[in-house]
């Protein structure tokens, strides 16, 4: 199993809970670094808190648990200072884009070589079940008893409109497209988005009514479906999944490169 | 490709948290929860060996092992 090679054993059985999408997107991402052949001495895992920044202590490479919201800070500075290796920052739904919402939009914008994994459970499950801003409205949370009155962000709406040179979305009942979407979030030289979403039966499951983990994983696949498709023209209310942007703009660190060469020729 | 042949299914009983993900969504119906709620493969001689409970299994405690691997 390719699995065994890249986690650190000494910590399984992991933290999460029985049914966690979470524990398929490090599969899943197990799978994909397996395929690209990347060395574990080569990749950084930068994470910040919640329930997703926990895969951090699980993968066998160089991993750093950081401070709520600020993973692609510290990513940052690790890329700036090591272009050489490859990033990889894995956040929750919460953690990327309310804490870190600002840290998100602007690295987007940067176009710096790193992938962004926002696992998105639409819920801060770690600390209770309180709603996100991914929770969308009219969803139950232990912070919203008679339902929730805000809107949800779009993942990969956002992240479009702020640059990111390559967005997707991906689900943890997809396994078969997870690990090569993550593959080519991470082989695409630029700043990746890729949002995976996730069941937490323990906390939106419960609130949400929606049963257990099998039957959100059931929700995954019924209420999805890939870009383009007829069944999109159909009912709009499902949700696509697939590579939604896919451009080549420059790279930061290659610039910043370029500024640091010019800089040096006034010498 | 050649047909995959079955070796074994090595599961890790004590990583598995029985969410039943792979036993519902096995398309040969090969997997079965036991009385305390641990994967086992109840039916191997059906497995297809397409790997789909190791790929969902968010414990990483099942392993479809082939004959080719």
């Amino acid at each position: 199993m390719p699995a065994r090679d890249y986690i650190r054993e000494r910590f399984f059985p992991h933290m999460w809970c029985p049914g966690c999408g979470h524990g398929i997107v490090l599969n899943g991402l197990v799978h994909a670094i397996e395929n690209i052949g990347l060395k574990k001495n080569d990749i950084v895992m930068v994470s910040g808190i919640g329930c997703s920044s926990r895969i951090a202590g699980y993968m066998d490479f160089h991993t750093l648990h950081t401070i709520h919201g600020r993973a692609l800070a510290f990513a940052i500075g690790v890329k700036m200072s090591r272009p050489d290796l490859t990033l990889l920052v894995p956040m929750g739904d919460g953690d990327a884009l309310s804490i870190g919402g600002n840290h998100f939009i602007h690295a987007c914008r940067r176009n710096i070589d790193m992938t962004a994994i926002v696992m998105n459970n639409r819920v801060y499950g770690m600390t209770g079940g309180q709603y996100s801003p991914l929770s969308g409205h009219g969803t139950m949370a232990t912070t919203a008893p008679y339902t929730n009155i805000d809107q949800a962000f779009d993942i990969v709406s956002m992240a479009t409109a702020a640059g990111a040179t390559f967005v997707a979305r991906a689900t943890a009942y997809h396994v078969q497209q997870l690990p090569n979407i993550l593959e080519e979030a991470i082989r695409h030289k630029g700043f990746s988005v890729v949002e995976v979403m996730t069941p937490c039966p323990t906390y939106f499951g419960r609130k949400n009514k929606e049963g257990s983990a099998v039957n959100m994983m059931d929700n995954l696949k019924t209420r999805t479906t890939p870009i383009g498709s007829k069944a999109k023209q159909e009912n709009p209310s499902l949700i696509e999944r697939g590579v939604f942007v896919k451009k080549e703009l420059p790279e930061y660190c290659a610039e910043y490169q370029r500024i640091v060469e010019q800089a040096m020729k006034g010498k | 490709m050649a047909k995959l042949k079955l070796r074994a299914h090595v599961i890790n009983r004590e990583w598995c948290k029985g969410c039943g993900i792979c036993v519902h969504f096995c398309p040969r119906k090969v997997l079965e929860l036991d009385e305390f709620d641990k994967v086992v493969a109840a039916r191997p001689q059906d497995c297809v060996c397409c790997k789909l409970c190791e790929l969902r299994c968010s414990d990483l405690a099942i392993e479809v092992q082939t004959e080719q691997d």
